[in-house]
């Protein structure tokens, strides 16, 4: 690499990350403003219940509900996390993953601190289980992310490392500014919400990526601390709303890799949602209150994509596994490679016009 | 005299291991200067009142001492500094069965650093008097306990200041501050299904731990005194009031720092309230001007449910188990599992004492 090439990399680095450094040298704060929530109800003697998400929590005045980042103080609710962002950077669209979305665009990606689920093998924990109060942030109101998403040239403003849901509100303001000056929304979320707010973000969001986390209750239950069935009713909800989506499931050895479980839920999106849902069957390693739980092995996840395409889906893939032949999409017609992929990297994309060069399929996707 | 169970050779002869009450208790006896007939008052008064700290052995039985004192307070409704002061002295002598200064001599060293937990969430109505904190922080004093080595704490100085404390982070004072500023530790503890960082005041700060509760209705987890009041020593509250808190509440007891520092629990129920919490609500609390004082959480928590639904049966209203709203983390926290003391009504004695 020249010198001048090595200068103008460095120049890009240093711009692309210049608003993550802002946020995290921001100093922690003794209070955090607050937002009155929209998705509530009143209740007797101060209490309220959060109609955000499917706990319904009942909350008395000065308490909290399970996300720890919606407070009730004297009978309103409030949320503390409207504009506080600990985490801001730009990924590829692929980190996210959403593979038929606008390829290698580039994500402007924002979280605040805290998550209506508990998953025991939490990436993120460190902002996900953590109260706004113990976290350093930054004030970036909608009208701010918008404009340093377009400084930085990101086409799209992703809603990810915590569960967006958390921070709807913030969000929702978000992607209507967005839309106005020509930036798209992304939620990268667990679908653990209410159908009332998950329409609402519908008519502001472009794509969203869900987390079906097993499809088990059990699992559900016992290492995520919700329920699958709302996170089912959500991804129909999508399919209803057409709204673009991709599904991401985590594997994990002996928790959630059993066969019938991997068929029964393969036949479930091709049947409910249709065959054309993109299903990311990712990589675990070692994290949180799993660390002692091996990484997924190559042919767990071999195994997973080929019960997908057995089912009848169209794209499956493979993901944390850089260079695996799943990493790469197929045309489901002639079954020609048509994006070729290393990690979140595209090495060509032979799509045009949102078909497939060799036979003119249509492949599923926004691609523009 | 009672036999303890779980002191005894290892207690005696790994005297500073960590994770036994006992064997720092027994470390004092070998240590602290004592005639034959001082030793013996004390190690009975200890033997009969000390329950063995979640070792996973259980004692035959398990003591809750209710102090109640009409003239705590004044026609105003006050609480009164020096009845208060007695109603803790014969509180902590009925249970010790010593007097009240060697009974806290016998709960702390001079180079302790002990943390008094209070509640203070529901403001001045429902929180830790701080009138009991004072008389608490005297007789700690009087132990030999300096006054800068004595913090009084809570989840947030905001919760503190609304109920009559004043913030105090140095000085020759007691301190005094939330756990926003000290933070929370970057380790997660776990047990059962309780994952937490610690409030770090008590992971580094502390050596003991003297919980302060008050008695309460609460409306997810049913009854809130001892057990409960650790909530507030953990970072993610929140995540635990399913299922009625069970067995969250009893698995953060039961997280290695707290169950290893806590050493007695002294509930404040000058005023209680049987409904309607854990906000205050003037209309459901009474003035029940009491202490319950134990070493046993769970033993503690079976009582102060008890008088909760007693006071809810004489108001009219279904028991916690009729609510729905049984708190059954307090056995939980009893059983063999959590082994943090006794649930079993039959196996508590009540010893009641009335100034």
């Amino acid at each position: 690499m020249s010198k001048k090439q090595e200068m103008a990399t460095r120049r890009q680095f240093i711009r692309q990350t210049g608003c993550c450094l802002c946020a995290l040298a921001w100093p922690a704060r003794a209070d955090v403003p607050l937002f009155e929530a929209r998705y509530y109800e009143k209740l007797p003697h101060r209490k309220i219940r959060c109609s955000l998400c499917p706990r319904r929590c009942v909350i008395d005045d000065l308490e909290r509900g399970y996300c720890g980042v919606r407070e009730n103080r004297g009978g309103v609710y409030y949320s503390l996390v409207y504009g506080q962002v600990v985490s801001a950077h730009i990924d590829p669209i692929e980190k996210k993953p959403l593979f038929h979305f606008l390829p290698s665009a580039r994500a402007f990606s924002i979280a605040t601190a805290g998550c209506n689920v508990f998953c025991k093998f939490c990436q993120n924990w460190e902002i996900s289980q953590s109260r706004p109060e113990q976290i350093p942030a930054t004030f970036l109101p909608p009208p701010q992310v918008v404009r340093l998403a377009k400084d930085k040239s990101c086409p799209v403003i992703a809603y990810t490392y915590n569960e967006p849901v958390i921070f709807t509100e913030y969000m929702y303001d978000i992607a209507v500014q967005g839309r106005s000056l020509g930036v798209r929304s992304v939620m990268i979320s667990n679908g653990y919400i209410e159908p009332q707010p998950m329409r609402d973000l519908c008519k502001v969001l472009h794509a969203v990526k869900i987390d079906l986390k097993a499809f088990s209750e059990r699992f559900y239950k016992e290492l995520v601390s919700g329920q699958l069935r709302p996170v089912l009713d959500t991804l129909v909800l999508l399919r209803e709303e057409n709204m673009w989506t991709e599904i991401v499931y985590l594997v994990i050895p002996g928790q959630n890799d059993d066969r019938k479980e991997l068929t029964g839920m393969c036949r479930w999106i091709a049947a409910e949602l249709g065959p054309e849902v993109p299903v990311h069957f990712t990589r675990f390693h070692p994290m949180y209150r799993l660390a002692n739980v091996p990484a997924t092995p190559l042919a767990t996840l071999t195994m997973a994509r080929k019960i997908g395409l057995d089912a009848g889906l169209h794209y499956v893939y493979t993901g944390n596994l850089p260079g695996d032949e799943g990493e790469n999409t197929y045309c489901p017609n002639c079954h020609k490679q048509v994006i070729h992929r290393f990690g979140y990297t595209i090495l060509e994309n032979r799509i045009q016009n949102g078909r497939c060069p060799d036979c003119r399929a249509l492949l599923a996707g926004v691609w523009e | 005299m009672t036999a303890i169970p779980g002191v005894g050779v290892r207690g005696f002869f790994l005297p500073t291991q960590a994770g036994s009450v006992c064997s720092e208790a027994a470390y004092r006896f070998m240590f602290t200067p004592m005639n034959r007939r001082k030793f013996f008052q004390t190690a009975g008064a200890l033997a009969a009142a000390w329950p063995v700290g979640g070792t996973g052995q259980q004692s035959a039985e398990a003591r809750v001492v209710l102090a109640t004192a009409e003239g705590v307070r004044n026609r105003n409704r006050s609480v009164l500094s020096a009845p208060l002061q007695r109603l803790l002295d014969s509180a902590m002598e009925s249970y010790f069965q010593v007097k009240a200064g060697q009974a806290w001599k016998s709960l702390v060293r001079p180079n302790d650093v002990v943390g008094l937990k209070v509640n203070t969430l529901a403001g001045r109505g429902l929180s830790t008097h701080p009138e009991l904190v004072e008389a608490v922080c005297e007789r700690l004093q009087e132990a030999g306990v300096a006054a800068n080595r004595i913090v009084i704490w809570d989840r947030l100085n905001r919760d503190l200041e609304r109920a009559g404390y004043k913030i105090c982070t140095s000085g020759p004072s007691p301190r005094c501050y939330g756990n926003d500023v000290c933070g929370y530790t970057q380790q997660v503890y776990e047990f059962g299904a309780a994952a937490s960082r610690i409030s770090r005041l008590v992971v580094e700060t502390c050596t003991v731990l003297i919980n302060l509760p008050i008695l309460k209705d609460h409306g997810i987890v049913g009854a809130s005194a001892g057990l409960k009041n650790f909530f507030g020593a953990i970072d993610n509250p929140n995540k635990y009031h399913d299922a009625t808190g069970d067995p969250y509440v009893a698995d953060v007891n039961r997280l290695d720092p707290i169950r290893r520092k806590h050493r007695l629990t002294i509930c404040d129920a000058l005023t209680a309230q049987y409904e309607g919490g854990p906000p205050f609500m003037a209309q459901w609390s009474w003035p029940m001007n009491s202490l319950l004082v134990s070493a046993d959480l769970p033993a503690l928590d079976r009582i102060g449910w008890e008088l909760i639904d007693e006071k809810r049966q004489q108001m009219k209203l279904p028991t916690l188990k009729q609510a729905g709203r049984e708190p059954r983390y307090i056995l939980t926290a009893a059983d063999a599992r959590h082994g943090l003391g006794i649930a079993d009504r039959e196996r508590i004695r009540l010893i009641r004492c009335t100034l």
